[in-house]
């Protein structure tokens, strides 16, 4: 397969990403779909390592990989301390930055 | 063939992230993100990652999805009804989405970039294969390599710190901890203000003063009757 293909493909999981983290009211799922367009970022990233035949990208898409599971280690944190707190798990509710 | 393996995983990696976004239950989400992971990873393959992709289905789809579960299943991600008001907003978002789409498809399919529309550079043996990843880590990528595992601790230490159990940051837990302090328990039930004799319990007491204090714990009992007798003079 050509590799615009994997493009599009990656720009339509970032924009899905996108929509989800504009639409969504749960801390949670805005995680998820972080998630989300981290990943399409990794595939472009390998698409194009692929293209150049340079493994540089993809060493690049591991230290994605990593800074996402620090994002998720962090957020999940926030997430939990937030709960403890009683205060209501909705991004349109906490808008207050003293909580 | 890798047209149609293709084609599966792209759909399976499309149908994944619309279902993370649209599903109510976040711990649906959570499932449609390992779906859309493995298909990902199966793109991965086809674009010669090995190594990147046994990572993502080992270290995403497993570890980081299981730690998402956990949080999904102590907070209890219910579904919340959708207040009044934000329907107008989903369309200004979902506005904002499809330009998005539309510029990043006029980016890669517009431009003149002839390399994008060919199959990539010929593939070489062993491209992307652990060996050349880690020796790529040791030797070029040292540096970023340090200072990922730098960034992993300092987020470890920062998850713990965050959601550690603080006693008394919040006014309810205040009073539940003060509540705690004060509770009703039964007497002479082993507490550290008897240990050190600040409150005696009568049985500790020498059989002398015992026989004593009977009398005097008699004394209120026989009281009543004796101002009985004195009110019946």
């Amino acid at each position: 397969m050509a590799i615009d293909w994997y493009l599009v493909v990656s720009a339509l999981i970032f924009c899905i990403g996108a929509g989800g983290v504009l639409v969504r009211r749960n801390p949670l799922v805005i995680l998820l779909c972080l998630e989300l367009m981290l990943n399409a970022a990794n595939l472009a990233l390998i698409a194009f390592a692929r293209m150049h035949g340079n493994s540089d990208g993809q060493i690049f898409a591991l230290i994605v990989l990593v800074v996402a599971a620090c994002e998720v280690t962090v957020g999940l944190g926030l997430i939990v301390a937030i709960f403890r707190r009683r205060l209501p798990v909705d991004v349109d509710e906490l808008r207050e930055l003293q909580g | 063939m890798s047209a149609v393996i293709f084609f599966i995983a792209a759909i399976g990696a499309v149908a994944g992230a619309v279902g993370v976004v649209a599903l109510r239950n976040p711990f649906y989400s959570v499932l449609a993100l390992v779906g859309h992971l493995l298909a990902l990873a199966a793109l991965f393959l086809l674009l010669r990652a090995e190594f990147v992709a046994a990572a993502q289905v080992v270290v995403y789809a497993g570890a980081v999805m299981v730690l998402y579960l956990f949080v999904v299943s102590y907070i209890g991600g219910g579904a919340r009804p959708l207040t009044p008001g934000g329907s107008q907003l989903r369309a200004v978002a979902g506005f904002a989405v499809l330009a998005l789409f539309v510029e990043l498809a006029i980016a890669v399919l517009g431009s003149g970039l002839k390399a994008i529309s060919g199959d990539g550079a010929p593939y070489v043996p062993g491209f992307g294969s652990p060996a050349q990843i880690g020796e790529a880590l040791l030797t070029k990528f040292l540096f970023p390599f340090e200072v990922a595992s730098l960034l992993l601790l300092v987020a470890a230490v920062g998850a713990v710190v965050l959601a550690r159990r603080r006693g008394g940051t919040t006014l309810e837990d205040e009073i539940r901890d003060s509540a705690h302090w004060i509770t009703p328990r039964s007497l002479f039930s082993g507490t550290m203000a008897e240990a050190v004799g600040a409150i005696r319990p009568p049985a500790e007491h020498a059989p002398g003063e015992a026989a004593t204090e009977d009398t005097e714990l008699g004394r209120p009992v026989a009281t009543p009757a004796g101002r009985g007798e004195e009110g019946g003079w």
